[in-house]
């Protein structure tokens, strides 16, 4: 049993210790967000954020996790209420296939909530880990620009618009 | 070095120094620099080869920062250094200078105005390069575009921000002499002596240094440091299970891999990338020169050590984290033995049987060298940064873990790691050396 900390909750698990953490994200609590890629740290499908900084949840065993707070795309926002982040993915339609995507936001996320006006060369040497294979990059920046963009002009929330 | 000895070594400099400052300075020259255009392409193409081999390049580039402008970082034990700008710009870089004063540079370790350069360029090795070779590194560098980027200030301790004392430095350490042929000797075996003691500079790193920072002639690479790595002992001294041979060795400068050594990685790095490019005649010649030296005989075959590694990494993966319901309590399950759980959570998937990367084998650890070396500071390296590709390749070969893992669980699998894929003995200053490297990186 181990006690993990998602998206400000307290989640009981009970999974062998080496587990990695993508697994019982998606087997046990039922957050999809994350997907398996490859299995082995190379892609970022499973990018998750620990502790503020951007992990690859697929070579993360849940034994080193324990008293730590774990963010999943689940806590950005909700299908009708969307965050920031999520919104700017939907306004600039980043998502082809989507299979790359919640990773690619919370990779992003934890670069935005580092340094909220990362500079062009900031924003692709942070995402350069995350691949995408439809080719969507272009928007996933365009996407990430925008937040960092908002952040750079004043300290005020993105303008929600009706969803 | 310790702070202290480096203190010592520096006091010693001073003593010895003192006495010298009168000799310290040297004219400025005034010669003639000459336009670009005069240079012959030739001449060029051939210095451009010479600095890949020489790794200009890699010291005077900043990251991210255009080439040959400077301003990298170099710490050293006595402050850190910001590497010059050596394009042609007239008052950033060194577009004022004339073949002569380059000349000097290279040979004397004195600088256009007549300034002592700190042996961080080592020009303790470029005092072997002939003439006709420094000409060509000379007409390749003033053919560069010029970027009038000036680098930082440097950051040293007194006395060794005290430029002139290195002309005590220099008497007591400097051998000016150029390379004299051996006539008992190859042809190639000639060029790789004068490459590898010139140019190339290998002892620079894989030679330890003495309390004022220079080579230990005697223990001629037998492991020393490059910035914040650690520079394994070579050939005789390597830490390596299977010893290096002479196609071993071509084969990780040349392509960067070996799969019964590794991978390179750290400032070794750029290094084979700049050997992929250079005529392999001169790889070749750097082989036969370094394998000449005595090579460490080991009692056990090679086949029989790779053999072995392999079993071992197979076993471990057989071996599964503490079921959790054999364990007592709730909390026991996932702090007792830290570390091999976080290797079957992050480490095995690759590292297994190494055969679970589609198209790539990871070298059975148990052969790495830098499981293998006297200190853990690489294999921190690795397991906190990751691994790049090798040169020409494209991708990740293995993400880092200096994020998902606390330095306690960085800790505990390299620890687990040293214990259960090599012979030597354990390590004891992880810890410390884990909080240096990320003291380092926090600067």
């Amino acid at each position: 049993m181990i006690d993990l900390t998602v998206n400000g909750r307290v989640h009981r698990v009970d999974a062998d210790a080496d587990t990695p953490l993508l697994y019982v994200l998606r087997d046990h609590l039922g957050l999809n967000g994350a997907k398996f890629g490859c299995g082995l740290g190379q892609c970022g499908a499973c990018t998750v954020i620990v502790d503020g900084k951007a992990i690859f949840s697929c070579v993360t065993p849940i034994s080193v996790l324990g008293g730590r707070a774990i963010r999943t795309v689940e806590g950005l926002g909700t299908e009708t209420d969307p965050g920031p982040l999520q919104r700017a993915f939907i306004d600039e339609q980043a998502a082809q296939c989507g299979y790359c995507i919640a990773g690619m936001i919370m990779r992003a996320q934890a670069l935005l909530d580092a340094n909220p006006a990362p500079t062009e060369a900031d924003i692709r040497r942070h995402m350069a880990p995350n691949l995408c294979r439809c080719g969507t990059h272009m928007r996933i920046l365009r996407a990430i620009r925008r937040v960092a963009d908002v952040g750079k002009r004043a300290a005020t929330p993105a303008p929600r618009e009706p969803t | 070095m310790t702070a202290r000895r480096a203190a010592h070594g520096l006091s010693v400099l001073a003593l010895c120094g003192a006495g010298l400052l009168g000799c310290a300075g040297a004219p400025a020259t005034t010669a003639q620099t000459p336009a670009p255009t005069t240079f012959d392409a030739a001449q060029i193409a051939k210095g451009a080869q010479l600095s890949a081999i020489g790794d200009c390049r890699v010291c005077h580039t900043a990251e991210g920062g255009r080439p040959f402008a400077g301003g990298r970082a170099l710490p050293t034990p006595f402050g850190t250094l910001y590497s010059t700008n050596i394009t042609p710009d007239a008052d950033a870089g060194i577009g004022r200078w004339s073949r002569d004063d380059f000349r000097r540079a290279m040979h004397e370790g004195i600088d256009r105005v007549g300034r002592h350069l700190y042996p961080a360029f080592p020009y303790d090795h470029f005092t072997r390069v002939s003439d006709e070779d420094v000409d060509a590194l000379y007409a390749f560098v003033m053919t560069r575009d010029a970027v009038s980027a000036a680098p930082p200030p440097n950051r040293l301790v007194f006395p060794a921000n005290v430029r002139p004392l290195l002309a005590a430095w220099n008497a007591l350490y400097l051998d000016d002499r150029r390379f004299v042929a051996d006539p008992s000797q190859s042809a190639e075996w000639n060029r790789g002596a004068y490459l590898v003691e010139g140019l190339a500079h290998c002892g620079a790193c894989h030679t330890p240094r003495n309390v004022a920072g220079a080579e230990r002639k005697r223990q001629r690479f037998a492991g020393g440091d490059a910035e914040a790595w650690r520079a394994p002992g070579l050939l005789a001294a390597s830490p390596a299970p299977v010893a290096w041979t002479a196609d071993a060795l071509f084969r990780y400068l040349r392509t960067g891999f070996d799969r019964e050594h590794g991978l390179a990685a750290g400032p070794m790095a750029p290094v084979v990338d700049g050997l992929a490019s250079v005529p392999e005649a001169d790889v070749r010649a750097i082989v036969t020169y370094m394998t000449s030296t005595a090579i460490a005989s080991r009692n056990v075959p090679a086949s029989e050590v790779v053999a072995a590694a392999k079993r071992r990494a197979f076993d471990a993966a057989g071996q599964h984290a503490p079921d959790r319901a054999t364990v007592g309590t709730v909390r026991a399950a996932y702090t007792e033995d830290a570390g091999e759980i976080i290797f079957a959570g992050a480490c095995a998937t690759c590292h297994y049987q190494g055969q679970a990367l589609p198209g790539v084998e990871p070298v059975p650890l148990g052969l790495a060298t830098s499981v293998n070396d006297s200190t853990p500071r690489n294999l921190l390296h690795v397991v906190l940064e990751g691994l790049g590709p090798v040169p020409g390749d494209r991708g990740a070969i293995m993400p880092g873990f200096g994020e998902a893992l606390t330095d306690a669980q960085v800790t505990a699998v390299v620890q687990y790691v040293r214990a259960r894929f090599s012979d030597r003995p354990n390590w004891t200053d992880i810890e410390k050396m884990l909080h240096e490297i990320r003291r380092e990186k926090a600067k």
